[in-house]
């Protein structure tokens, strides 16, 4: 059903004539997120310029029963802002202010639509950083990332974007706005309310501020790359580098499919002929960072590395991390179709984990490379494929299949950071269980009775 | 066949997985917010063509020519989406719709792209007209009584822009075959269109480097227009045209190197090959001449470039990658390289170097609000380096910024990095 004209210049009177599309033309580039094939016209687009602007068009949605999908710059990798049917887009990314640095207190507090990427440059201007670092940080918005709880390269060290948000200001699905949290380290009173919306994927409440924990930057760190012949020795340095009571900042691998990927594209002179890279970063104290980087060095050795690079200054450093950098940009030139997963099992199984998807990818005659965080068990298996290939795609499901089945079966999660959205929806009961399933459904619906915020996301 | 979003290779729409990280390299979507004006929400424009969900309608052609073509999305994008390839078909496909055309637009394409730009002696012949003009001090007086203000509005805006014409054009500057005593390689030097008329200078400059390093230079005096106007323009049939006189003129095979040294000019003929793909003759030609073409500043550093025995004193310069040449060609270090090798010299950073400056090939004369703010953003950078000299490598950035400096008051000069290499050579003497 079109919407009607008097809800449209309503909402023209609210946030402003050129802040409504819904010509085809303009409203189309909304129809997608950075998933694959997803997609879904909205009837228009809105883009509020601040919290009351959202609240006004959340009152009138509920009011008229109208579905309303929250959308940053739509780089999410489940579907989660891919627009339901009949639904409006809230797009935020107009809400762009980054209000306050506080440098005593260690926070930032900031609109919703703020590029991750500047808030950790607006923290750097004061000798802080936001650690968060999922890979669009450049162009994804700090909203998106609380709502979607998104990770980084550095989660082991780190934590994800649940562990440095201290306050939230959230516009409820009646268009009442709620304030969360606040700036103090320590505060019970009552219940973590910020938690529930922290990941939530849009689907409880829309939320327009936030307030974040920033940390003191680390004056030192330390690159290291190394090449080993069984991906199990890669996982295993792993494994003693954190017994050896470690913690680095980065523990980053390649499975051999992506190594070859990498080095057909960037052409940076890795070895071929091993099955795993590993890249490691540790970070603090200068003097703290040579005595660990030295440990991992004798660690990774003591576990059969071959080739071990070691970088001497920041631009070698970065020379050794574009092995992993261009890790996703090189699988994706191979075919048409790029299918990002992040499933994620405990640490101690990730170099089965890894051979299982190698495996499974032979059997049904599929591309697939895997790289990830191997400090975490968060593995990005990357089907490489083309979507108007019906059989291969069916093929593809096949082998998703059983890796969620595995991934099950060894304690892990069928998502690590990327929320469940539309594209993980078929498998969330079969984790959680029963109980929790229905305990998730029953506080969407006591929060959302109408079910109109993004709904058909986490679940039906 | 006419150039179609339908008959296009869907892969290359396909690579496009729509991950968004070439908003934050978009000007137009830094300008707006609005997906439609990021390279991202285009594509999805054109797939929706390519799959019958959109018709070729008004509102697409304007999208569509508001998007620079300064082709910053290329670089940031993950997957290598052939974006240029897809902005040209699409451009083409709204240029032989017929759709968005006024009567003025298609006298303007009509005598400047199908006209001028095929006809290089015409062309030349029209810049002489110029020049006179400008030379008996008709354009001053015009402006001074005001007479300026009966052209027409489009005209009126463009006027101040309009270059100062060369008092000689490449040919009198530059002998068809020009060599040393130490001959390494055999190079063409392609003297372009703008650069010719404005610039010709600028052509000796690129020779004498040239010369300087041991290269036989070959410069015929009449060269056709390489067609990248035209390709970027939605005319795919004449940039195939030209394409092939060019081939004709400078048989790919006979020399080490084909040399541009203007950005914009530069990518276009890297791409003969697939410009001529479906062409029996010239197709396989097309290919060998797409391995010889090199922008001066590459083919010197591969070269070695010698060093100056001279300098030219301490000179503050701040360096603006022209988007073809960056975007396009992934010319970067080599220019900056280039001016490092001049004794004395201080190259400063320039922020957000490449960045467009506006002048995107025509662009300036179709969206002049967006040009002119684009303008103004890079002339601001400029002057807060506070460097003597900005040096850049393409004719239209060259106009653009210069005009923007004018505008500005600033007395910042702008060079070619070439200009100044050879005028250190010049010192040597």
């Amino acid at each position: 059903m079109p919407l009607a004209d008097s809800i449209l210049s309503r909402l023209r009177e609210i946030v402003g004539a050129e802040n409504v599309l819904t010509a085809e033309e303009d409203v189309i580039p909304y129809g997608f997120d950075g998933t694959a094939a997803l997609k879904q016209r909205p009837q228009a687009v809105i883009l509020p310029l601040d919290t009351s602007q959202v609240a006004a068009c959340v009152k009138l949605a509920a009011e008229n029963k109208i579905p309303v999908v929250t959308r940053g710059s739509g780089t999410g990798l489940s579907g989660g802002s891919v627009p339901s049917d009949g639904c409006l887009v809230l797009c935020l990314v107009k809400m762009d202010k980054i209000i306050s640095v506080d440098a005593t207190n260690l926070t930032v507090r900031a609109q919703c639509g703020v590029i991750t990427a500047a808030i950790d440059a607006a923290a750097n201007k004061h000798g802080l950083f936001y650690p968060p670092d999922p890979g669009s940080m450049k162009i994804s918005t700090i909203g998106g990332n609380v709502a979607e709880n998104s990770g980084g390269l550095r989660g082991l060290k780190y934590g994800v974007t649940r562990d440095y948000v201290m306050g939230i200001e959230v516009v409820m699905p009646d268009g009442q706005i709620a304030r969360f949290g606040n700036a103090c380290v320590k505060d019970v009173a009552g219940y973590s309310m910020k938690d529930l919306f922290i990941g939530s994927e849009g689907t409880l409440g829309i939320i327009t501020e936030v307030l974040l924990k920033v940390l003191p930057r680390p004056a030192a760190r330390r690159t290291m790359l190394a090449s080993y012949a069984r991906m199990e020795d890669a996982a295993n340095t792993v494994s003693a580098i954190i017994a050896a009571k470690i913690i680095p900042c980065t523990l980053e691998f390649l499975d051999r499919m992506t190594i070859g990927c990498v080095e057909d594209y960037a052409k940076i002179g890795l070895p071929r002929d091993c099955e795993a890279l590993l890249l490691m970063e540790t970070d603090g104290h200068p003097a703290a960072v040579a005595d660990e980087s030295e440990q991992m060095l004798a660690i990774a050795r003591a576990h059969a590395a071959g080739d071990i690079r070691v970088a001497q200054n920041d631009a070698e450093a970065l020379q050794l991390a574009t092995a992993r950098r261009s890790a996703f940009s090189a699988l994706a030139r191979v075919r048409p179709t790029t299918i990002l997963e992040d499933v994620t099992v405990p640490r101690d199984k990730l170099a089965e984990m890894v051979a299982f998807i190698a495996e499974v990818a032979k059997k049904h005659k599929l591309l697939v490379g895997t790289f990830g965080h191997m400090g975490d068990g968060n593995l990005h298996p990357t089907f490489l494929t083309d979507e108007r290939d019906v059989a291969e795609m069916a093929r593809v499901h096949d082998a998703l299949e059983e890796i969620v089945t595995r991934t099950l079966a060894l304690g892990g999660t069928i998502t690590g950071e990327h929320g469940v959205g539309l594209a993980k929806k078929p498998w969330l009961k079969r984790q959680v269980g029963d109980n929790s399933y229905a305990l998730m459904r029953q506080i969407k619906h006591a929060l959302d009775p109408q079910n109109l915020l993004n709904p058909g996301k986490i679940f039906d | 066949m006419k150039p179609s979003l339908k008959l296009l290779d869907y892969s290359i729409l396909q690579q496009c997985m729509h991950c968004g990280m070439c908003l934050p390299a978009c000007p137009t979507y830094d300008a707006t917010k609005k997906e439609r004006h990021s390279p991202r929400g285009r594509i999805a424009l054109m797939r929706a063509v390519a799959d019958g969900e959109l018709k070729l309608s008004p509102a697409f052609a304007d999208e569509m020519s508001y998007c620079l073509g300064c082709l910053a999305c290329q670089t940031a994008c993950p997957a290598g989406v052939d974006y240029s390839n897809l902005l040209e078909t699409a451009r083409a496909e709204v240029q032989s719709a017929g759709l968005n055309q006024t009567f003025t637009s298609r006298f303007w394409r009509t005598v400047t792209i199908r006209g001028l730009f095929m006809r290089p002696r015409l062309l030349r012949f029209v810049g002489r007209l110029l020049w006179l003009y400008q030379r008996l001090g008709l354009q001053t007086a015009f402006r001074k009584i005001g007479l300026t203000k009966l052209l027409p509005k489009d005209l009126r805006r463009l006027e101040p822009q309009c270059p100062t014409i060369a008092t000689k054009f490449s040919p009198q500057l530059i002998r068809p075959v020009e060599s040393q005593t130490k001959k390494t390689h055999r190079v063409a030097l392609l003297t372009g269109c703008v650069q010719d008329l404005v610039f010709s200078d600028i052509n000796r400059d690129t020779a004498d480097v040239l010369l300087a390093n041991g290269c036989e230079v070959h410069t015929p005096p009449v060269q056709p227009c390489c067609g990248s106007l035209h390709a970027h323009n939605g005319e795919a049939t004449l940039a195939q045209v030209l394409a092939r006189r060019m081939i004709d003129l400078f048989p790919p095979a006979q020399f080490d190197a084909i040399i541009t040294n203007a950005g914009g000019c530069g990518n276009h003929l890297r791409h003969y090959g697939a410009l001529l793909a479906e062409d029996a003759t010239y197709g396989p030609l097309a290919k060998i001449w797409d391995t010889k073409v090199r922008d001066i500043h590459e083919w010197m550093m591969e070269q070695d470039c010698r060093t100056p025995r001279a300098g030219l004193g301490d000179l503050t310069v701040t360096y603006h990658d022209s988007c073809h040449l960056t975007h396009g060609q992934k010319v970067t270090k080599q220019p900056r390289e280039l001016l490092k090798l001049i004794p004395g010299l201080k190259l400063i950073e320039l922020p957000e170097a490449n960045w467009c400056c506006g002048s995107a090939g025509i662009y300036n004369i179709t969206q002049p609000e967006q040009a002119e703010q684009l303008l103004v953003r890079k002339v601001g950078h400029v002057i807060g380096t506070g460097a003597s000299v900005l040096a850049t490598a393409n004719p239209g950035c060259h106009l653009q910024i210069a005009h923007g400096l004018r505008q500005a008051g600033s007395p910042i000069t702008l060079l070619q990095p070439v200009t100044l290499l050879a005028r250190a050579y010049r010192k040597e003497r």
